[in-house]
């Protein structure tokens, strides 16, 4: 996977945190932990880097400490370079930019930084879908097919739920989109946007100085949406396994999809390796008296109790005779002995006391905040 | 213009390790993988960190391929200094010729240059054979408190282990009057941990004069600690009680593998206090499936396991299949343990495919004679095919 066209890689670490707004209260879309030992922004960062793209700038726009400390100088990505490398982007970061409402007022805001940039094209997408993307194919369908601008779409079946917080497209049978649905009240099968888009530079510097001059600030509103027959807008299908992260069931589905080994496999391939930052933990203790089932757990724990069905991240400890099943478990949270959890999610540094029983289900898990003690 | 270093430490991990056998035969001793997901030289390097010793030279010489690929820029332990940071130091040609390092003490006194550099008023040498956690800080300070020439870090073992040391006789002050080395008759039972600290300008002076008598072996326990002893510079002996452990032999290394998993044994590698840093690899959590069994035991990220695990270590990127039993016994990074397949009081180093039905090493209980039960060694990349056998003691160094 390598890339033989210059690339600029684009993120927008904030899009999306409304709609799991328990999980974003104190941090953004892209510092979300998942799978155990990641954040959200991992899986599109390591996308970028193993596509050969060596520039990224993270656009954010509030709640970003914990981003700009998971992110640092982006060594662990193998992005702290002289040339290129991550640079992160918050608001305010020249006169005319401040807090912006859309994708389009966002990028006016680091115009200076893609302007800079000499790759020839922009890739941009956002947090909110796990998956593992080989960009490379894209930007090839995208020179090839002459196009404006490329949106990546998966053919989903999806729910009244799910299309509500997604843009879905509609198209030709060339692959060109010609109808741009955004937040619809439909169900079933569709071209659900990934929110993933290449264009090349010039092109997204006309629509950033366009949108400027027109008060325009939402890229699939003012952009996709209201120019769908001036633009030749291409969709590119994705195929690969994927998880839209718009709520906090799907946020818990997702997660609990890391247990089946075919999903795990498509989303950490042999050859595309998820990048995080490291915490130099010890391996995860099993201590005597300990069951673990169908878990996924992370390097620091010290499971002494019951584990099934879990995603233990880094650091968690479970008690001796606690009980812990279907239920994700941040990093460095404690579940003292005797507990009996089911169907919870703790964020990091949850304390459960000893004896406790808490309760949620499968479709509405019962989420307990940051360092709360209980 | 930097300032100068007060302490900069000389790492010896040259060594070959023979008596690891088949884990040394491609990598030197200190890059052996030890505890889930560390390299033994992890220890030392840590220990040097969290002592804020942050000028560290690796001297190598054995199979270093492994090992300056490991240590890299130093990275991983906060070492990639502007000025200072772990440096590896292979021999090297001069306008002379070339030479190996014919001895602990020809390491050093190759890299007198390299210590130059820093200016330091101390030099800690350490080497990488050991598992331990200490703080060569309290170690400097006594080493300035004493006022000595040479501070020897020393363990009180057993009157039956001590004939295996460098033994140091002190006085009532902890002055070392004598030493010796591996005596048959012990004297004293204060055995050196090989963890000196000396005032670099002595230490130099006694190095170039080691240098100059081509009569002496180029040691630190066979030539420059009596010699120093016998000109009558002040050494003391600095009493450590914590764990500390050699692994320089298959016993051992799998020994102090297992004390990790005893929680009587005050070896805590997950106190934040003293983290032991590593260079971590890039897998997603392990995972454990639905028919697995775990238990007593560590293991790192990216395994798969659905087999059955009792009192083991597991290191990265292992696959321990459904019906296969592991127990006793370390898995090294990247292994298969094919369905089926038993592996009991054993090390299976890196890379290595244990088919199914295949056996490694036994329990005691289970050999008549007590003399033919010992730890069974498969090596690193090394295939064990269907239904094969590793006895008890074997180290298998090749494709069976």
């Amino acid at each position: 996977m390598s890339m033989n066209r210059k690339v600029l890689g684009i993120i927008f670490a904030n899009m999306h945190e409304n709609t799991i707004s328990d999980l974003t209260k104190e941090r953004t879309m892209g510092s979300v932990m998942f799978g155990g030992r990641y954040r959200l922004i991992d899986f599109t960062l390591s996308n970028m880097v193993n596509s050969g793209i060596d520039e990224v700038g993270v656009i954010t726009k509030s709640n970003y400490q914990s981003l700009l400390d998971h992110l640092g100088s982006g060594s662990e990505w193998d992005l702290a370079r002289k040339k290129g490398g991550l640079h992160l982007l918050p608001p305010f970061s020249h006169v005319q930019s401040g807090m912006y409402r859309g994708r389009l007022e966002a990028l006016y805001g680091v115009s200076d930084f893609i302007m800079r940039s000499d790759a020839e094209y922009v890739i941009m997408t956002d947090c909110d879908v796990v998956t593992s993307m080989d960009y490379t194919p894209i930007i090839e369908q995208h020179i090839a097919s002459k196009a404006d601008i490329t949106a990546v779409y998966a053919n989903d079946v999806i729910d009244i739920e799910t299309a509500r917080t997604s843009t879905v497209f509609g198209m030709n049978s060339d692959g060109r989109i010609n109808d741009v649905l955004i937040s619809p009240s439909i169900s079933g099968s569709a071209n659900l946007s990934l929110n993933t888009f290449v264009l090349s530079k010039d092109c997204l510097k006309n629509l950033i100085l366009e949108g400027a001059s027109r008060s325009l600030y939402s890229f699939e509103r003012d952009i996709l949406q209201a120019r769908t027959r001036e633009y030749n807008i291409m969709g590119y299908c994705h195929k690969n396994y994927f998880r839209k992260i718009n709520s906090m069931i799907s946020y818990y589905n997702a997660n609990m999809d890391l247990l089946d080994s075919d999903k795990r496999k498509q989303l950490f391939p042999d050859n595309a390796p998820v990048y995080t930052k490291v915490r130099d933990n010890p391996p995860a203790k099993y201590a005597i008296g300990a069951s673990v089932k169908n878990s996924l757990v992370a390097d620091g724990c010290i499971i002494e109790g019951t584990v099934e069905n879990c995603i233990v991240f880094r650091g968690a400890k479970v008690g001796k005779g606690a009980v812990v099943k279907n239920s994700i478990i941040m990093q460095d949270t404690v579940i003292a002995p005797k507990c009996d959890v089911n169907c919870v999610i703790t964020d990091k540094l949850v304390n459960i006391s000893e004896g406790r029983m808490l309760t949620g289900s499968r479709n509405y898990p019962l989420y307990i905040g940051k360092g709360a003690v209980i | 213009m930097y300032t100068k270093k007060e302490c900069v430490a000389m790492l010896l991990a040259g060594g070959q390790g023979s008596r690891l056998y088949a884990l040394t035969q491609n990598m030197a001793k200190p890059a052996v993988p030890y505890g889930g997901k560390y390299r033994i030289i992890d220890f030392p390097l840590s220990n040097c960190v969290n002592s804020g010793i942050d000028t560290v030279g690796v001297l190598t010489q054995y199979q270093p391929l492994a090992l300056h690929d490991y240590i890299g820029n130093g990275e991983p332990w906060d070492l990639d200094k502007q000025y200072g940071g772990a440096h590896a130091l292979p021999p090297y040609q001069t306008a002379l010729g070339a030479q190996w390092y014919t001895g602990t003490a020809n390491a050093i006194y190759q890299n007198m240059a390299f210590v130059d550099r820093y200016n330091p008023e101390y030099v800690v040498i350490l080497s990488g054979d050991h598992i331990y956690k200490m703080d060569y800080n309290d170690m400097l300070e006594y080493h300035k408190k004493k006022n000595a020439d040479a501070t020897i870090a020393v363990l009180d073992v057993s009157m039956e282990e001590a004939s295996r040391f460098g033994i140091m006789i002190t006085n009532d002050e902890g002055d070392i009057v004598d030493f010796e080395e591996k005596p048959k008759n012990p004297r004293s039972t204060l055995a050196s941990m090989g963890i000196y600290i000396f005032t670099w300008d002595k230490l130099r002076k006694y190095l170039i004069e080691n240098e100059n008598n081509p009569e002496e072996d180029k040691d630190f326990g066979k030539a420059i600690i009596p010699n120093m002893l016998n000109a009558g510079e002040k050494l003391v002996a600095y009493a450590f009680d914590g764990y500390w452990k050699d692994v320089g032999t298959l016993d051992s290394l799998w020994e102090a593998n297992m004390d990790l998993l005893n929680p009587n044994i005050p070896i805590d590698l997950y106190d934040p206090d003293w983290k032991m840093y590593s260079r971590n690899p890039v897998l997603p959590p392990h995972y454990i499936g639905a028919d697995a069994e775990v238990e007593n035991s560590m293991i790192a990220e990216g395994c798969c396991v659905d087999g059955k695990i009792d009192f083991s270590v597991i290191y990265e990127g292992v696959t321990i299949e459904k019906g296969a039993v592991v127990t006793d016994s370390i898995i090294m990074p990247g292994s298969v343990i094919k369905a089926g397949a038993v592996v009991e009081y054993a090390i299976v180093g890196e890379n290595c495919v244990i088919e199914s039905g295949a056996q490694i090493g036994c329990r005691p209980e289970a050999v008549e004679n007590r003399d033919d039960w010992g730890i069974a060694v498969v090596g690193h990349n090394i295939n064990v095919s269907e239904g094969k056998k590793v006895a008890p003691k074997q180290i298998l160094s090749e494709n069976i």
